[in-house]
């Protein structure tokens, strides 16, 4: 288990600044949410972290070390991510088996048929599936695939990028009961970006509201039902999700 | 679903059958289209008549006989004869070797370093884009027959000299092609995914970039052939392609151009064999386009 802490991270596109000095720390083991409207930066905080992007300031440190001196493959096998599209974050022309192999491939890891089988039993897919291709199989087989496609590197941290808000509800909660079994079999750090309240709750033991690049309030789970937020934003946000459900 | 699956699977052994299935695929669905099917069938034929030439020739294509020229066709000169006495048939019969050679060198050049420059131009951009693109602006700016013309006059007129001006003059528009592929996907999720796995820009580029590519470039390259051909029979009939005696369709024209008004069959039917040879071509790279599509290739 790892901890990460971001310092200060800010980040512009062009003129415009996405995020403003954010500074989180995520305790090893934790499920901690991100959540926001859209274009709030959520994201792009997991994606600098992960140095998809690499032009921004300030620190991302795993365990005390900041992984802009961590070398490729170390960073590899820290640090994961799930992607928000399961239907674009497959490559169309690999097959389920290749998909898993490049990652081990990459990092020179030799006994990859145990290991690739090993990762579609801990996702609930059957071996069979690996000679198919991403069109052959559904939405939550997908993410089930990219799911198994980051536990092949054995990481300690992953980054879900709102892994179900491309699924429908019944799957949805397939594929979070699933995250939440791997986190207490394999005692993951998950950092979860998601605009659903609901799902924060099922899943996340903090969670920090951030609205125009900026953290507005980081706040335990236990403060959702009765919606404790001191900051005039992230009451709303609560507020708005809690009516949302009992509209349900 | 049975669970606990064993743990031991057959790797690579499947590897070569999905590729041949896929080719299976791919021939089925072009041969259930008529234009697509004549495609192929005259490109069969091309080949066949290539690789059996000296069988299906009824006369050497090199020797002349002065008592006997231009005359019409008959049973014995299918095709008649040209104003040396060659017999016509069996020189456009040799010919196609000629015109299969010049398709295979050009695509094989021009395909790898249309593909190299287009996908590292898209997938890197910035600066790299810059300079690449300018290069290919640069070949692009100049029609291609004129370009491969001074190509061809500066290194002095044969038929390999023409193949190096055509394969020059015919990778730009694939690079282009290539790269504006590669802009729509650079970004793609699993590309994302790829580098967190820790690849290399290489590797990206060759197994994930590459493969969403090759099949518009196969598409355009097919369709390239055409313009190949009639590049490289233009060369010939300027005489800066293929030189006599060769049997150069192009170069056959361009010699028969003289007896056209009394002699028909000089020109014709090398003449037909270019119309019919790059017609093929295109008609086929036409089915390709439909047959490429990811989701065809692997129907079961």
């Amino acid at each position: 288990m790892k901890s990460i802490s971001i310092h200060a991270m800010s980040v512009s596109f062009g003129a415009v600044q996405v995020l403003h000095d954010v500074d989180l720390d995520i305790a090893p083991g934790e499920c901690f949410g991100l959540v926001g409207e859209s274009g709030s930066g959520k994201s792009t905080v997991l994606r600098c972290a992960s140095l998809l992007n690499e032009n921004w300031t300030g620190e991302a440190m795993i365990d005390g070390r900041n992984v802009r001196d961590m070398d490729v493959r170390e960073r590899a096998r820290t640090l994961q991510m799930v992607f928000q599209d399961p239907y674009g974050s497959l490559h169309p022309r690999h097959s389920i088996r290749s998909a898993l192999a490049e990652g081990l491939r990459v990092n020179g890891i030799t006994d990859r048929e145990p290991r690739i089988a090993q990762a579609m039993q801990d996702v609930g897919l059957p071996v069979e599936f690996l000679d198919r291709y991403p069109h052959q199989l559904s939405g939550g087989q997908r993410q089930r695939v990219a799911i198994a496609r980051a536990l092949v590197l054995e990481p300690d941290i992953l980054f879900l990028d709102e892994p179900t808000s491309a699924l429908d509800v019944s799957v949805q909660a397939e594929v979070l009961n699933l995250l939440v079994r791997l986190r207490e079999e394999k005692g993951f750090t998950y950092v979860m970006v998601s605009h659903d309240l609901a799902v924060v709750d099922h899943m996340c033991d903090r969670f920090a509201i951030m609205q125009h690049g900026r953290i507005v309030e980081v706040l335990p789970r236990s403060a959702i039902p009765g919606n404790e937020a001191t900051q005039r934003y992230a009451r709303e946000l609560i507020a708005a999700s809690l009516e949302y459900e009992r509209a349900m | 679903m049975s669970m606990t699956p064993p743990l031991t699977i057959p790797d690579k052994s499947r590897k070569m059958p999905q590729g041949i299935y896929m080719l299976g695929n791919i021939l089925r669905f072009l041969a259930r289209t008529p234009t697509s099917l004549f495609g192929i069938v005259v490109l069969v034929l091309l080949l066949l008549m290539a690789t059996f030439a000296p069988l299906l020739a009824t006369h050497d294509p090199y020797v002349q006989n002065l008592n006997n020229v231009l005359q019409p066709p008959s049973m014995a000169h299918f095709f008649g004869t040209d104003e040396l006495g060659r017999d016509i048939y069996s020189r456009l019969v040799h010919g196609s070797r000629i015109t299969l050679t010049i398709i295979t060198l050009v695509t094989l050049v021009v395909g790898p370093i249309g593909l190299l420059f287009g996908t590292v131009a898209g997938y890197f951009g910035g600066k790299i884009d810059m300079v690449l693109m300018r290069i290919t602006d640069i070949f692009l700016s100049f029609p291609s027959l004129i370009l491969s013309l001074a190509f061809v006059a500066a290194l002095g007129p044969s038929l390999n000299n023409a193949i190096i001006a055509i394969a020059l003059t015919a990778w730009p528009p694939i690079a282009r092609l290539a790269r504006a592929e590669t802009l729509t996907f650079r970004n793609a999720d699993y590309i994302s995914a790829a580098r967190l796995q820790g690849a290399s820009s290489a590797r990206i580029i060759w197994h994930s970039i590459v493969p969403m590519c090759l099949p518009s470039v196969i598409i355009r390259l097919t369709l390239n052939m055409a313009t190949v051909i009639l590049t490289a029979a233009g060369l010939g009939f300027l005489g800066l392609g293929a030189q006599p005696p060769l049997p150069e369709w192009g170069a056959m024209i361009a010699t028969g151009r003289r007896y056209m008004i009394d002699h028909w069959w000089l020109v014709t039917f090398p003449g037909i064999a270019i119309l019919a040879v790059s017609l093929a071509f295109n008609l086929l790279g036409d089915g390709l386009r439909d047959a490429l599509d990811p989701k065809q290739m692997n129907r079961r």
